[in-house]
């Protein structure tokens, strides 16, 4: 008696489960914006003289913006002067997204600008990378402001 | 850092089953309805000692049973002044009209006696009082001190035999306990009881820890953690205390899960820019690297057979969940709704994958079959990630955040759990803030 009504059920379920699959099967579309990375000084602190020590990125996106490649210029430069600093990159997300997958976009954001640094006369032996995903953010609120602040990565000497 | 290991010893002394019993529990839809239930004290053997009387158990231990099938929401159980029957007669012999008068369905009962060397004799009846039979008695044989885990037993046998299904009480909550401001928050891994009690701290809170999840197999836990500053993947000893860095890797490893058989973990490396998912076998120490792709390749977790893997991939451009063969071969997208989809967790009964989702700035918890079709959305807030199966696959325990304001006060996280219905939705208490839970099996085993 039991087990009918139970396999009654799970035959409607099964329906259910069957249309709401008919209903989902749609052309995946992105709910990201494509280009929000902060480009304020608020957060920034600075390597040097003229030397800003981060660089932000859009939701989702480990690419350099062209404000990143100015700066990652800037510390290439002032990095080459002074060859015997050695630096960490630590790549940071917002907290919007699930923690596993951030902490590999802080470790692609701050290779990003490795790659960059590299590209630009720094020797590969002098910078190590480290990702936080989305546990050390730099504003603690929870808005666009504070999210577009904490996609960065920050350039921190190690000696 | 050690954890005590309880035995007990369970004694079947009768076991009157009755499969043609009125009274049972449909767990398949939202139980709107819940079964009324009458739990009565249970009776003290009068050769107790004073020392046992003054431990409550005749109140404590159907307390506690009463706890665990309320929450379940599939139970509603019946005020105990409205009882008319005394605990001992009621145990022995119920009379069926009295319980019929208060509109209860079913009753449990029980008796608390004196076994050698200080050792208790718990035994329960759970009755049907529509049908006037006894559905099955039970005797368990422990330590007074062990009297919780005894509860939780009971309460797994009673659930059990009124709903059909394995019962999920008599386990356990490993989880992140979180304290301090955002920018500096301090995280340790607490471990407790399935209901919240028995919070102990297994790390001291020196450096980031965060994923742990336990062995289907052992009294293990793998988890991640910043010691020295170098994330890495680690596996640890509840009972010893003992932990093993997992593998030599010359990056972060992050994303650990255990396979199903416990004798491997699967996690993801990160080098270059660059996440693969790899596998190291606990033993030997052989590592297999499973995925190869310049994309985002993390977050795996196995079928409860083992033979195939569950991940969350951003090969399309977004995060998706995709399956694999375990041998890494045959890789298959499932998920095709609007939003990006994460944290995929196969259930331990093998039809479905539990995910996060992020939907218009909202985020679900929510479950699809392994072919990704039937996706059902069970939950949307603020922010809410990272689900965990209970032990029988009917409950999900998952975290959610409450934001900050604009000067970043407030906010915090919080353990949830919501059953496979969408329904029955419930804070689990934790003296800190609590995040990234995961349930373990059956402590009493399968």
């Amino acid at each position: 008696m039991l087990s009918k009504k139970l396999s009654k059920v799970a035959l409607a379920l099964v329906v259910t489960l069957f249309l709401g699959a008919c209903a989902t099967q749609q052309q995946a579309t992105t709910t990201t914006k494509g280009d929000d990375a902060y480009t304020g000084t608020e957060t920034v602190k600075y390597l040097a003289d003229g030397v800003p020590d981060r660089v932000f990125f859009s939701t989702n996106k480990s690419d350099l913006t062209s404000a990143a490649t100015a700066t990652l210029a800037k510390q290439a430069t002032y990095l080459k002067a002074n060859p015997t600093l050695n630096v960490v990159l630590e790549g940071h997300a917002d907290e919007r997204g699930t923690r596993e997958y951030n902490l590999a976009l802080g470790e692609r954001r701050a290779t990003a600008a490795k790659n960059y640094l590299i590209s630009n006369g720094v020797a590969a032996n002098r910078i190590k990378v480290i990702s936080y995903g989305k546990e050390k953010p730099a504003n603690p609120a929870s808005n666009v402001l504070a999210w577009s602040q904490n996609r960065r990565t920050v350039t921190v000497k190690t000696n | 850092m050690r954890y005590k290991i309880f035995k007990i010893i369970v004694l079947f002394f009768i076991l009157t089953t009755n499969s043609f019993a009125l009274v049972s529990v449909d767990i398949t839809r939202g139980n709107l309805d819940p079964l009324p239930t009458a739990i009565s004290d249970f009776y003290l053997d009068s050769k107790l000692g004073d020392n046992i009387k003054n431990l409550k158990l005749e109140t404590k231990i159907p307390e506690l049973i009463q706890n665990n099938l309320t929450r379940s929401g599939l139970f509603f159980a019946l005020e105990k002044k409205s009882f008319i029957q005394r605990p001992e007669p009621a145990h022995n012999k119920p009379r069926f009209e009295d319980w019929a008068f208060i509109k209860t369905q079913v009753l449990v009962t029980g008796k608390i006696s004196l076994e050698k060397e200080g050792r208790l004799r718990v035994e329960f009846k759970l009755w049907d009082v529509v049908s006037a039979t006894e559905l099955s008695a039970l005797a368990f044989y422990t330590t007074p001190d062990n009297w919780r885990r005894v509860s939780h037993m009971i309460s797994d046998k009673i659930y059990e035999r009124l709903t059909g299904e394995k019962g999920y009480f008599d386990s356990r909550i490993i989880y992140v306990s979180e304290t301090g401001p955002k920018v500096d928050r301090k995280k340790r891994l607490a471990i407790m009881d399935q209901d919240g009690y028995g919070v102990k701290y297994l790390t001291l809170g020196n450096e980031l820890v965060l994923t742990p999840r336990f062995s289907p197999a052992s009294q293990h836990v793998t988890y991640m953690s910043y010691f020295k500053n170098l994330p890495r993947v680690y596996l640890l000893n509840i009972e010893t205390g003992l932990q093993d860095l997992v593998g030599d890797f010359p990056g972060m490893t992050f994303a650990p899960r255990f396979s199903p058989d416990g004798k491997k973990i699967i996690m993801s490396f990160a080098e270059e820019g660059n996440s693969d998912i790899y596998t190291m076998d606990i033993k030997t120490r052989v590592v297999e690297k499973l995925t190869d792709h310049p994309s985002i390749d993390t977050s795996p977790s196995y079928s409860p057979d083992g033979s195939y893997i569950a991940f969350n991939s951003d090969r399309s451009g977004f995060q998706q969940i995709y399956t694999m063969k375990s041998d890494g071969t045959n890789i298959k997208r499932i998920s095709f709704g609007e939003g990006l989809y994460g944290t995929p967790v196969w259930s331990p009964r093998g039809d479905l994958i539990a995910f996060t989702k992020l939907y218009k700035n909202k985020f679900y918890i929510g479950v699809m079959r392994s072919d990704g079709s039937g996706e059902r959305l069970l939950t949307e807030n603020y922010y809410q990630e990272a689900p965990s199966w209970a032990p029988n696959g009917r409950v999900l325990i998952f975290y959610r955040e409450t934001p900050t304001d604009s000067g970043g006060r407030g906010g915090g996280a919080k353990l949830w759990s919501i059953d496979l219905t969408g329904y029955n939705e419930r804070l689990i208490q934790t003296p800190t803030d609590a995040s990234d839970p995961s349930w373990s099996g059956l402590l009493s085993g399968k």
